[in-house]
């Protein structure tokens, strides 16, 4: 078990409701959990808690456990992957020095190892010439590779949990799925264990091995992901129903002919 | 470099019409004064005959029409010959060549001064935002914001040169002092700590208010987020993350003020007696002499476009977004 | 909470009103406090501050009344500041926004108009000018608010392209709201703190422009300002020094009071948008 969060309660500054309120679950390490639930349900917030990046005023109640004694450290513990790759990267630092920092910090390099690590990292995220990426600029590449240096500056000090908090959800579809199976990849070569935000069933259904629904900041179902998607709570049930594809009939009645 | 050739050209280009508008609106605003140097300068020796009147009016071109001396004055401009100031009785192009490098050793240590100071206690504010630190340099900044800089000039002035005697009240040096090399430049600079102060100080507090609302904006950036992520140290995230973007808006700021400060150094520089190009305004308005004027104004708004393309060239280096859609157009 | 209300609740905002309410009390009780002429002479020259109950701020060098000159100079801030600050922002609105539905070559010959009234230092512009029609009151508004109103131009002409751009103003044609109306109800909410913003920018630059004038003694000789007693304190800078600070820090209490209101104003404004 890697992490364990007892009745937790946050509460934003300014805000009359809590965005979470008595969440109670366990991460096994190694595992893939997903998190799924619509806006506001809170699952984002959940990931900023847990990495420890919530705003100074924010009121928390409950506890976060984790294996170890000392306090998670983001980088070096937490690897963290942000929605948009357009925003999360500093657009006037070249993509290399964003992720070899990372590697300098918590792994202890000289510049030249950590960007020599860092050349390495986005060949594993599949980069094409990587060597000329290390100097590039992220407005110089497009959402999917830019998606996968975030990645990369995730992973480069190896944490042992990875939070991907809707990082598919602002790129085009084709893309999410290269982005989906870099981190089923990257999670399993590397024994990592992967919590992931999403309000995206479908993919949850895909990727993960528990799935956590969340409902207006509060945990509605826990469970293996065959069990949760098979065997649905009501309200888990309505996210299913709701889920549009190309089975699902016309919304709009056609005029009767 | 690419970028900076291109902005050379494209700025050389869309400047010269502006140039025109500038010189041609100048040169029809002084025609409205009532009377001439050659009246300005009657006025100071007593007047004359009515001969040497017109003769004085020949010699200075003053008794064709208008027209023929905006033609004149235009070709002249081309020759970078910027007329004869009856005032001083020399060439312009001399005199404003003689002062103007004063002027810019005061506006140059002014901006280095502010724009250094200002970015770094912009930063210590923008460190934390809604900090003590950050209100008392906000409060304070805008206090200073506040002030007069000819005021300032003079209360620098009281307290610094006149009570304490520290520094000089007045010039660029000492005159004729025969100090050479190393010994005159520390005179100089002695000389102008209390102008560079007072002219420094207004854009000092403009560059600490910049810099404070840049960096909070940009701490409300996504990748500010994702750098404390990443666990990066504190001075890492401050410095290279946040600050070096809260950078580009005040580098901007430079090129917008630089027109600003070359008005303040009229002021100071008539204060402390400085022989330099905005005192020469002053002294132009003062003698009536309306060439001179002109030219000076001319050579303001060459500076103000030379000054605003470096300032674009910098950003473009600070910038790495910038220069991609130039290269597409 | 109302607007007022909102205004009020912060510091800035409410610091800085009262700063402006205290300066225009001075300006408009000036004739009732102190009717004689604040140009004459009324006692003995250099008098100190707080000695004399008549004079409580002393006299200057010709023997005038500091305290009456001081609220009297009042006027002459506060008129200039409004008055530059509104003549900058009608011109430059009228360019602006003329420039914005004209477009092609007016656009650009007005944008080259305006460059040009950009690039020449504000205060040589004012100098030439003034020295040019004469030193009054008018003139040196009307000099102050030629550097001033390329700004608001800008502005409004961003405004105007705007509105061809805006989704929620393509969202209010659609279901047929007249252009007018989607002018004064949408575009008009959104550009008003920038145009505050502004307004108190150009005031302020305009009370110490007008300062620095009078200063080099190009203000207008007939009235009392500021400026003028920091020049004529300078005369006795070594022995009283008093009559070029106190004036000085009337200017320093307005422009601050300026500043503070204005960003009390678009803190309000910015605490109503988000509210709705």
């Amino acid at each position: 078990m890697i992490v364990s969060v007892q009745d937790l309660t946050v509460t934003y500054r300014g805000s009359p409701m809590p965005a979470l309120s008595g969440i109670t679950l366990d991460i096994a390490e190694g595992e893939r959990l997903a998190i799924i639930g619509e806006s506001g349900s809170g699952k984002s917030t959940f990931g900023l808690a847990l990495a420890g990046l919530l705003p100074a005023n924010t009121t928390m109640s409950g506890t976060v456990s984790r294996a170890g004694d000392r306090a998670p450290v983001g980088g070096r513990d937490i690897g963290m992957v942000f929605q948009d790759p357009g925003t999360s990267l500093n657009p006037v630092l070249t993509v290399g020095e964003q992720v070899a920092e990372v590697a300098r910090r918590h792994l202890r390099l000289h510049w030249r190892d950590a960007y020599r690590r860092a050349a390495d990292l986005l060949a594993r995220v599949r980069l094409p010439d990587p060597e000329k990426a290390l100097r590039a600029y992220p407005h110089q590449l497009s959402g999917g590779q830019r998606q996968r240096v975030a990645i990369a500056a995730a992973i480069a000090a190896n944490p042992k949990l990875l939070i991907a908090d809707e990082a598919t959800s602002a790129l085009d579809v084709l893309v999410q799925a290269e982005i989906a199976a870099l981190l089923r990849e990257l999670v399993e070569e590397r024994g990592m264990t992967l919590l992931f935000i999403t309000h995206d069933i479908a993919l949850a259904s895909t990727l993960a091995d528990r799935i956590a629904v969340f409902r207006h900041g509060q945990l509605v179902d826990i469970g293996l992901a065959a069990r949760v998607l098979g065997q649905p709570e009501p309200y888990t049930a309505e996210l299913i129903g709701s889920h549009l594809d190309l089975q699902t009939p016309p919304l709009i009645d056609r005029p009767a002919a | 470099m690419q970028h900076a050739l291109v902005l050379l050209r494209r700025r050389l280009i869309s400047s010269i019409p502006v140039l025109l508008i500038v010189v041609v609106g100048t040169f029809f605003l002084l025609e409205a004064a009532p009377g001439d140097a050659v009246d300005a300068y009657l006025a100071g020796i007593g007047g004359g005959d009515a001969a040497m009147v017109e003769q004085l009016r020949q010699s200075y071109g003053l008794d064709q029409s208008i027209w023929a001396r905006l033609w004149t004055y235009l070709l002249s401009l081309l020759r970078l010959d910027l007329g004869w100031s009856v005032a001083f009785d020399r060439p312009i192009l001399q005199l404003i060549g003689e002062r103007l490098p004063n002027t810019l050793l005061l506006m140059g240590s002014a901006t280095a001064l502010s724009f250094s100071l200002g970015s770094l206690l912009g930063i210590l504010a923008g460190a934390r935002p809604g900090s003590f630190t950050d209100r008392a340099l906000s409060i304070g900044s805008l206090a200073l914001y506040a002030v007069p800089s000819f005021w300032l000039g003079l209360v620098l002035s009281v307290v610094f040169a006149v009570q304490l005697r520290w520094l000089p009240t007045s010039g660029i040096e000492t005159i004729a002092s025969g100090k050479a090399g190393l010994d005159r430049a520390l005179d100089i600079a002695r000389h102008l700590v209390l102008p560079v102060g007072a002219l420094g100080f207004i854009y000092l507090a403009l560059f600490i208010r910049t810099m404070r609302a840049g960096m909070a904006e940009v701490w409300r950036q996504d990748f500010a987020l994702a750098a404390r992520a990443k666990g990066l140290s504190r001075p890492r995230i401050v410095f290279r993350h946040v600050a070096r973007n809260a950078l580009l808006p005040l580098v901007t700021l430079l090129g917008l003020q630089s027109a600003t400060m070359l008005g303040g150094s009229v002021v100071i520089e008539s204060i402390f007696a400085i022989p330099g190009f905005g005192r020469l305004a002053q002294e132009a308005v003062a003698g009536r002499d309306a060439p001179l004027l002109m030219g000076i104004i001319v050579v303001s708004a060459l500076l103000v476009i030379v000054v605003n393309l470096l300032v674009d060239i910098a950003y473009g280096l600070l910038d790495p977004r910038v220069g991609t859609s130039e290269q597409a157009a | 909470m109302s607007f007022f209300a909102r205004l009020l609740h912060s510091p800035e905002g409410l610091v800085g009103l009262l700063l402006l309410l205290l300066l225009a009390a001075a300006a408009l009780l000036a004739p009732v406090l102190f009717p004689t002429d604040p140009l004459s002479i009324v006692a003995a020259p250099l008098t100190a501050p707080f000695t004399n109950g008549s004079v409580p701020l002393g006299t200057d060098r010709l023997g005038r009344n500091v305290l009456a000159a001081l609220v009297h100079g009042a006027r002459a801030s506060l008129l200039v500041g409004l008055a530059a600050a509104a003549v900058a922002i009608l011109v430059g609105a009228l360019v602006g926004t003329l420039a914005g539905f004209s477009g092609g070559f007016i656009d650009e010959a007005l944008m080259r108009v305006v460059d040009a009234f950009q690039i020449v230092p504000g205060f040589l512009l004012a100098l030439a000018f003034v020295s040019v029609i004469g030193a009054s009151l008018p003139t040196v508004v009307l000099a102050i608010a030629l550097g001033a109103w390329t700004g608001p131009a800008r502005l409004a002409r961003a405004e105007v392209l705007s509105l061809r751009e805006r989704d929620f103003v393509a969202a209010a044609r659609v279901i047929g709201m007249h252009p007018l109306e989607i002018a004064l109800r949408e575009v008009l909410p959104n550009a008003l703190p920038p145009v505050l913003a502004l307004t108190a920018v150009i005031a302020a630059g305009a009370v110490l422009t007008e300062s620095a004038l009078s200063f080099l003694g190009l203000g207008d000789p007939n009235i009392v300002t500021w400026g003028s007693m920091i020049a004529e304190g300078r005369n006795v800078l070594r022995t009283a020094p008093f009559l070029s600070l106190a004036p000085g820090l009337a200017l320093v209490i307005t422009v601050l009071g300026i500043y503070l209101f204005a960003e009390g104003l678009s803190d309000a404004l910015a605490r109503r948008r988000i509210r709705q």
